[in-house]
């Protein structure tokens, strides 16, 4: 198991929460806050996990999610996606693109946390 | 009964279900019982002054007996016995339905329609709020700070010994995050608000005619120049009064402004408001006319830059608002109770006496607030008196004296420590 999280989010408070407690939790964490390049940073970072949010300036996450999908990244890299749509068919789309994990905000720091660790080692999440 | 049914038959039908004898229609119509059986089971033929007569003594037209029910109420009703397929309707008899009670079949087809539009209203609703843009976009905003605001707020409460440059930086991601949440929270309510407003239509006579007054900024041209003959004109163009209720009530309030407006025409009421400076006891003097007539006038006045602001607030022995026209600066309820500080309430204990207070809006504005409450109608000895109070708001400059601190109501008041608050606000407070 690596210890490396690519963080695609643009809230700047969440992004403080996130980072504080994957960093605390021992995990090397690295930042994108837009969707446009995301896909080059995360060849760039070849994190062990991505944690992706939905609603990104310039591209949408799920349009980040399918590239990644078509070959853009190992198709084994585990993505956790962050949203706060947590409507059935934003769950749905995610999952026919190959969504590892899918959390709604508000999300507890608890379920987060043990999610990205599960995914990390190839488990199903069981946080999410 | 079948649409092909005969002359004679509607006339059996409409007689037995009024309860009539035979021969007592006959006589009504000046024939032999026996002569009016015939007709009656369609074995002789009958039209002309005999048919408008016998459809008199029935009270319903000729044309009706000749010709049946209204085809425009037979198809409306078809359409209603469609809704709701789970329910029997006897359709074949329809239209005798339609003879025997029109005013019941009118209604039924008036609830149709109402029952329609109403889905219309819901399925419109449905669809706004699943793809209303500025909703999405505010709920991103809303989960996107608590989301913050709870992965902050437990880390702090997880970690007792956090560095003290973080805890500084996560209070502060709290503070800004919860400022936001009240900003998102306030700007849904105001888009919720429009709306509905635009959405359902106006759901009660009252909601129907503040919008037909607010959109024409309470001054009605047509009234000012034609008086009372403008209110059918103004009725049928208003796009706002499409039940018969609201129509009813609009007219009341047209003529109300039509009499005031014949008691006090514009031109030298607006010169003497100006010279007496917006009083409404001097004006009520000068006019000879009562307290409540100046202030429904002084609140219909065009606005003018020369002119202050002027609102309007009345309410009854309850407290329930009746006419609200907001001044610039005072945001009065469109639902709800209102601020239970506002003047108009204390008018209420104390009918008939006139009540000056200064107060200042929560918005910040400073307003006179004169309020007066009185009997309406005739007075009697062996009824409970129904009491009406109103209160004129004057825009004035920033006060010598300390106003009395009031608002709109609970929800949206950001005023904090107040004695009187029903309910938390919805806003970030101040003192």
């Amino acid at each position: 198991m690596g210890n490396s999280v690519l963080l695609i989010e643009d809230e700047p408070n969440i992004i403080e929460a996130i980072s504080f407690l994957l960093e605390r939790d021992g995990w090397t964490v690295r930042l994108h806050t837009e969707g446009v390049g995301a896909v080059e940073a995360v060849a760039a970072a070849n994190p062990d996990v991505v944690v992706l949010d939905v609603m990104l300036p310039g591209r949408s996450g799920f349009d980040i999610l399918r590239e990644l999908r078509q070959g853009a990244a190992p198709a084994d890299l585990p993505v956790l996606m962050l949203t706060a749509r947590g409507q059935t068919k934003d769950r749905e789309l995610a999952e026919s693109y190959g969504v590892s994990g899918f959390m709604t905000k508000p999300f507890s720091n608890a379920e987060m946390l043990q999610t990205v660790r599960d995914l990390a080692e190839g488990r199903p999440p069981s946080g999410s | 009964m079948p649409r092909t049914v005969l002359t004679g038959s509607r006339i059996r039908d409409r007689r037995l279900a009024m309860g009539l004898k035979q021969a007592d229609l006959a006589a009504q119509a000046g024939i032999s019982a026996s002569y009016l059986n015939l007709i009656e089971h369609n074995r002789r033929r009958i039209g002309g002054k005999l048919l408008v007569q016998i459809a008199a003594s029935l009270q319903t037209d000729a044309t009706t007996l000749s010709q049946g029910a209204d085809t425009a109420t037979l198809e409306a009703l078809e359409a209603v016995a469609e809704q709701g397929a789970d329910t029997h309707v006897e359709a074949d008899r329809a239209e005798e339905f339609v003879a025997r009670f029109p005013g019941w079949a009118a209604k039924l087809v008036e609830q149709g329609d109402r029952i329609e539009g109403l889905e219309q209203t819901l399925r419109g609703l449905n669809d706004r709020l699943t793809h209303d843009p500025v909703l999405s976009e505010k709920m991103h905003d809303v989960l996107g700070a608590v989301a913050a605001i709870r992965s902050t707020s437990s880390i702090l409460v997880e970690t007792p010994n956090i560095d003290a440059d973080w805890r500084a930086r996560f209070h502060a991601n709290i503070d800004t995050e919860s400022r936001r949440l009240a900003d998102t929270s306030a700007a849904m309510a105001a888009h919720f608000d429009r709306l509905t407003r635009d959405d359902t239509g106006f759901t009660t006579p009252l909601e129907a005619v503040a919008a037909f007054f607010e959109l024409r900024g309470f001054h009605i041209d047509e009234i000012e120049q034609h008086g009372e003959g403008a209110i059918d004109g103004l009725l049928d163009a208003a796009a706002e009064f499409k039940s018969r209720s609201a129509r009813r009530m609009a007219r009341i309030v047209l003529s109300l402004y039509a009499e005031d407006a014949k008691a006090l025409p514009l031109e030298p009421f607006t010169r003497s408001a100006s010279a007496l400076g917006y009083d409404p006891a001097a004006l009520a003097a000068r006019h000879g006319v009562d307290m409540h007539t100046v202030f429904r006038r002084m609140a219909t006045l065009p606005r003018h830059p020369d002119r202050p602001e002027i609102g309007l607030v009345t309410c009854d022995a309850a407290g329930a608002i009746l006419l609200r026209k907001p001044p610039s600066g005072f945001s009065l309820p469109r639902f709800g109770a209102a601020c239970p500080l506002w003047p108009l309430f204390a008018a209420l204990r104390s009918p008939g006496m006139p009540m000056r207070q200064l107060i200042q809006s929560s918005e910040g504005s400073y307003f006179t607030a004169f309020s007066i409450a009185s009997p309406v109608g005739q007075s009697s000895f062996d009824a409970v008196p129904v009491i009406r109070a109103a209160m004129l708001l004057v825009a004035a400059d920033a006060p010598a004296e300390e106003p009395v601190l009031v608002g709109s109501t609970c929800r949206v008041c950001p005023r904090r420590n107040c004695a009187a608050r029903r309910e938390p606000s919805i806003l970030s407070q101040k003192g």
